[in-house]
């Protein structure tokens, strides 16, 4: 294949029609600036810092200058038990909540759609909403105010009141698999059934009114009209949490069970060992090459999942 | 489509309704879910408004047993603390959401403009971020070493500001209600790119605008783990860290009887009335969101419709 003679004419036009556009669209340049410069110290220098997981970092001689260790922190890493336990914890919790932020939201929606009393489905929108707008300090206060030894509420008034003996909560690691996704649950209620609900009422009635007078029941009406008709809101609402699937909430994980070290097998996840890992042990190797494994098994996964929604229907991908 | 009181699937239609025993579950379903909702709060609320000393021989009870305001009381003696919290809270609050509803329009704009030739490049550029991050190391490092922001407000603001997901909303709400040759004429008419935006495009566009400024105030009212990363002074403690430390505090208290008598020795409080103060802070703490969380729902709801379009 010949290659361009000229290449520096070319050179010249390109330079010529770069200053063109800066000179046209400079408002839009400068307009975009603040967003710019955020966008590069949040999220671009911080891209470059992932050689600190090749390195073994002395303040003494700064990031650039400390001495490589190729994988060294890597092969620590997946050595110990934590890597394990970390990942399984993460994905696990993960996917049980993608599962439960798309099924029990849309049954919710499904049902309040169905409530005849405007004001009374309207009503129990706004409450439900409420557990959404506190922060998760907020929230690991509640779940001590009924799970604390001594005074909460299920070993204080309701377990002797059924006769049974009062439970170690902080301490007893098995019932965490089952509290934290309900806490979860309970946040985010209200937020992703009012998503539902906001595309449900967008579904154009006559539908609905040409299957009633073919005889379709509820049940037949939600699977072939109201179901497939909210399917890109579904998928988009599922495909965000799928992409973030490596990234567990640190508060849920973190403040809710107020760091028991007895509860460590069930509540440690990617982040809250990055963090642990980081400013309480101090080895910021080994939280650099958990925190890089996290966002690129992240990056492959939102990848493979967008990949997989493309191939089904193309319009419901995320990109 | 913008208002939940539109209709509903049985509408218009009085044959395709519910059975009667069906809507009845429905209504008692909901009615249960509504109450779990809210109990956790009333419980630390009946807390608060406890005698300490019955607290501390029944437990947390859903009435408050020989009603007082003791807890209340304790906290006006050390209000500076709190009112102090408040305003680090309401400052990063107000400052970190103008700062973002202008910067996310702002970016938000161009992007969204079909004759902005290098459009898409911006809009991968910030889409970018949700996909790939280098990190919470050396992010960290960043704010610390770089831009020196350890204990300050700025710390607690400037991570926040820039959200992909709200840019990429405001960039379809954009690009979908303001008509190409609305903006043709204005601009025929010799208004320049900016006088265009603040004058046609933003009063157009103010719902997403709302919405925004809504889960903002939001995100930062209720931010704590910032607080956690960079605030090591005392001085600048939110609303939300000062709970957490009060948390942490009295964990360690009572986890620790060599502290309590430190402190007795050191002549300090050891009877101040623990329990019932702390479930007090909380309540102090979630106030204000509480209040206006009726008022946001509205705009959530509208706002949410917007976010369902594809970004």
């Amino acid at each position: 294949m010949p290659l361009p003679t000229n290449r520096k004419p070319i050179r010249t036009v390109r330079n010529f029609s770069i200053v063109k556009n800066l000179r046209t669209y400079w408002m839009f340049y400068a307009m975009m600036l603040p967003g710019i410069v955020l966008l590069v110290i949040n999220n671009y220098i911080p891209l470059f810092g992932i050689v600190i997981a090749f390195k073994t970092i002395n303040y003494q001689d700064g990031i650039l200058g400390s001495p490589w260790t190729g994988m060294k922190n890597f092969e620590y890493l997946f050595a110990s038990k934590d890597s394990y336990i970390i990942i399984r914890n993460t994905l696990l919790y993960n996917s049980l909540f993608i599962v439960l932020n798309m099924a029990l939201p849309l049954g919710f929606a499904l049902m309040l759609n169905e409530m005849k009393n405007r004001f009374l489905s309207k009503l129990h929108q706004t409450i439900m909403f409420l557990p959404y707008f506190l922060s998760m300090i907020v929230i690991s206060y509640l779940v001590y105010g009924f799970m604390s030894d001594e005074r909460g509420y299920f070993n204080g008034t309701l377990l002797p009141a059924l006769g049974l003996d009062s439970v170690r909560w902080y301490f007893t690691k098995e019932v965490w698999p089952i509290v934290l996704p309900i806490i979860n649950t309970w946040k985010n209620m209200g937020y992703y059934t009012v998503v539902y609900m906001a595309a449900i009422i967008g579904i154009d009635e006559e539908y609905y009114e040409a299957a009633t007078i073919d005889g379709a029941n509820k049940w037949q009406q939600i699977k072939k009209i109201t179901i497939p008709l909210i399917m890109p809101v579904l998928t988009i609402m599922t495909l965000l949490q799928v992409g973030r699937i490596f990234n567990a909430d640190f508060g849920l994980f973190f403040q809710v069970p107020r760091e028991s070290g007895a509860l460590f097998p069930v509540t440690n996840v990617i982040d809250t060992y990055v963090y642990r890992t980081f400013l309480t042990v101090g080895d910021i190797g080994l939280s650099s090459a958990a925190g890089l494994f996290q966002s690129v098994v992240g990056f492959i996964l939102v990848f493979v999942s967008n990949w997989v929604v493309r191939r089904f229907n193309r319009e419901n991908a995320l990109f | 489509m913008t208002n939940t009181k539109s209709k509903s699937l049985s509408g218009s239609n009085p044959k395709n309704q519910l059975s009667g025993w069906a809507s009845t579950l429905i209504n008692i379903f909901f009615v249960i879910y509504s109450a779990l909702c809210i109990l956790p709060l009333l419980l630390i609320l009946s807390v608060s408004f406890s005698d300490e000393q019955s607290v501390m021989t029944h437990g947390y009870r859903f009435m408050p047993e020989n009603f007082n305001l003791a807890a209340y009381r304790f906290l006006m003696k050390d209000i500076s603390q709190i009112v102090h919290s408040y305003g680090i809270s309401l400052t990063v609050t107000v400052i970190g959401t103008i700062l973002s509803v202008i910067i996310i329009a702002l970016y938000a704009y161009p992007i969204s403009r079909n004759n902005f030739p290098q459009a898409k490049y911006f809009t991968f550029f910030v889409f970018l971020t949700m996909l790939i991050s280098g990190g919470l190391v050396p992010w960290y490092l960043v704010y610390v070493q770089m831009l020196e922001l350890k204990d300050t407000l700025w710390a607690l603001i400037m991570p926040l500001i820039m959200s992909a997901f709200w840019v990429l909303i405001m960039r379809t709400f954009f690009k979908e209600t303001v008509p190409e040759a609305v903006l043709e004429s204005a601009k025929i008419d010799g208004a320049g790119e900016l006088r265009i935006f603040i004058r046609i495009v933003l009063p157009l566009s103010l719902p997403v605008l709302a919405t925004v400024a809504l889960f903002q105030t939001l995100t930062y009212w209720n931010d704590w783990f910032l607080s956690l990363m960079f605030i090591t002074d005392n001085h600048n403690i939110s609303v939300q860290y000062f709970l957490y430390k009060m948390m942490v505090n009295i964990q360690y208290l009572s986890s620790n009887p060599n502290a309590m008598a430190e402190i007795t020795r050191a002549g300090g409080m050891i009877n101040f009335p623990s329990e019932t103060v702390r479930m007090a802070m909380v309540v102090v703490g979630v106030g204000p969101i509480v209040f206006a969380y009726p008022f946001f729902q509205k705009y959530f709801i509208r706002g949410l419709t917007v976010g369902s379009v594809k970004g």
